[in-house]
């Protein structure tokens, strides 16, 4: 939880964020179709182990999304902050909605991955900015 | 398969004791559901106990034997951890195990100590419930999950915040007289509504308390409560358990809680009941919405409806099937751990005519306790009758 060089990463996990810096993220998919986000050996639906990396769509759209006025001490500084589930075509995940003030979410934005970093920790976090 | 007698139930008041020891309010507990049950302690099994969060607010793992030592029984003791299902869990296992005929008299139970972490702390703890890596890195709090939720349901099928309001005063009322209970406070909906947000659209009042508790049940065999002539008038009739993807955005529907309808399916086939014999349930509130949701995986209201429930008086204390009568996790407290097994002591107590609220439920013969954990990734339900 910190910058330090011995700082341990979190294998496929990390992998994934500094990809989705470059642009590359990817996602999961199985033979039958399913989709999983890394570090995954198993599809989580259908146990099936031949799993693909396929390249994450480019935008995806909000399914819901809260603002937290409340946060973890971990996001102390970063209150109030929109979190959103966002559909990037076959897979979902969750993010911050940055660059963008939080009263204006909302359901079916648009937005693209852009790795964002905490201000209280100053750990990456998946942000979502407005396509 | 043989029902299992609920033999003695015991809770501590719920509620702010952040300097009580988990290993102190379970002995609490536990004396009460010995002295009710009137079964001694040198006939207890086993020990079925569940914590969530005690390594992060004690500092404390390996918690069954400590439990077993602080209820002063001599038996293999085991803790079970699903997050805020976690006693839910442990009923569960326990129940299993003297359908089986592999144990007679068991001590379950649950306790959790929260409120000595503070308002941050308990929110870091909380939020381990979720995904670590996709979704607490992200800042989902627990609070902000269900919010995710709310928000989800309302766009499927409407709804509004108002709505939401009238789960918290119903279970508020409910509360006043349970003596137990951490809010003995009657609210308004515009208490609710002009409440602080805590991750929109739901605030301070759509969201349980932090609590520390503990809750203890003896159960027993049929056979058992037999042969020593016990008063145990309330069966656990069945039993059932759910399970989902961790994550919320991993599920195909964020407005449902697929887990709870399967442990809720599975538990009224193995009593032989519908959801129309229901008379009265405790279900996992830990936010409003969650009532909603709840009330809908278990066929007590349609998929879409249950919004209106306690608004349109369905499920007060004086409407067709009373919700919550206990208070609910809402106003009664969330110490996580215990919650389950209080739940069924709840159940027990207004189905016995022995509840502050039984008065309201008078001719109740079913009754059901509804555990979640996480965003109801885990989720048991329990259905409980009157057997004579
Ligand atoms: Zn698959």
């Amino acid at each position: 939880m910190s910058d330090s060089e011995d700082t341990v990463t979190d294998a496929g996990f990390d992998d994934w964020l500094d990809a989705a810096e470059d642009g590359t993220a990817d996602y999961l998919e199985c033979p039958d179709g399913h989709t999983a986000l890394p570090p995954r050996r198993v599809c989580p639906d259908c146990g099936a182990t031949d799993l693909e990396e396929l390249a994450l769509p480019d935008t995806g759209e909000i399914r819901t999304f809260t603002v937290t006025h409340v946060p973890t001490p971990a996001f102390e500084e970063d209150a109030p902050y929109a979190t959103a589930v966002v559909d990037f075509g076959p897979v979902s995940l969750t993010g911050q909605v940055v660059g963008i003030d939080v009263d204006d979410v909302e359901t079916g934005l648009e937005v693209e991955l852009e790795i964002a970093t905490s201000e209280t920790t100053g750990e990456r976090v998946i942000g979502l900015r407005p396509a | 398969m043989s029902d299992v007698r609920v033999a003695g139930t015991g809770l501590t008041p719920f509620g702010n004791s952040p300097e009580r020891t988990s290993r102190d309010l379970f002995a609490e507990a536990s004396i009460a559901a010995f002295e009710d049950s009137g079964v001694p302690r040198e006939d207890v099994e086993g020990v079925f106990y569940g914590n969530f969060m005690g390594e992060l607010s004690e500092h404390q793992g390996h918690q069954g034997p400590l439990m077993a030592e602080a209820a002063g029984v001599q038996a293999p003791a085991t803790r079970y951890e699903s997050a805020c299902a976690s006693s839910g869990t442990a009923v569960r296992e326990a129940v299993t195990r003297i359908r089986n005929g592999e144990n007679d008299v068991l001590l379950v139970g649950g306790a959790e100590r929260m409120t000595n972490l503070g308002t941050a702390g308990a929110t870091e703890a909380l939020a381990i419930a979720a995904d670590d890596l996709w979704e607490v890195r992200a800042g989902v709090t627990f609070p902000g999950a269900y919010a995710l939720m709310a928000r989800a349901y309302f766009d499927e099928f409407g709804g509004e915040h108002e709505d939401l309001a009238h789960i918290a005063v119903k279970n508020h009322a409910n509360a006043l007289s349970n003596e137990k209970a951490q809010y003995q406070s009657a609210i308004e909906v515009s208490d609710a509504l002009e409440a602080p947000p805590v991750s929109e659209p739901l605030g301070l009042y759509d969201a349980c308390p932090i609590s520390d508790g503990a809750s203890a049940l003896v159960l027993t065999s049929e056979s058992y409560a037999a042969e020593h002539d016990l008063e145990a008038p309330v069966a656990i009739t069945g039993t059932g358990q759910g399970g989902d993807r961790m994550a919320l955005h991993d599920r195909e529907y964020l407005a449902r809680s697929p887990a709870a309808r399967e442990a809720g399916a599975e538990a009224y086939a193995d009593a032989g009941v519908s959801a129309g014999d229901v008379d009265l349930a405790e279900v996992h509130d830990c936010f409003t919405i969650a009532e909603v949701l709840a009330l809908e995986a278990l066929d007590l209201e349609p998929i879409g409806e249950g919004i209106t429930a306690a608004r349109d008086g369905r499920t007060t204390a004086d409407g067709e099937t009373p919700i919550n009568l206990s208070g609910g996790l809402k106003a009664k407290g969330h110490p996580v751990g215990a919650t389950g097994a209080s739940q069924i002591a709840e159940v027990t107590d207004l189905l016995a005519g022995e509840h502050p609220n039984s008065d309201h439920v008078a001719d109740a013969t079913t009754g059901v306790a509804h555990n979640a954990g996480g965003t109801v990734a885990s989720a048991t339900v329990h259905v409980l009758e009157v057997m004579e």
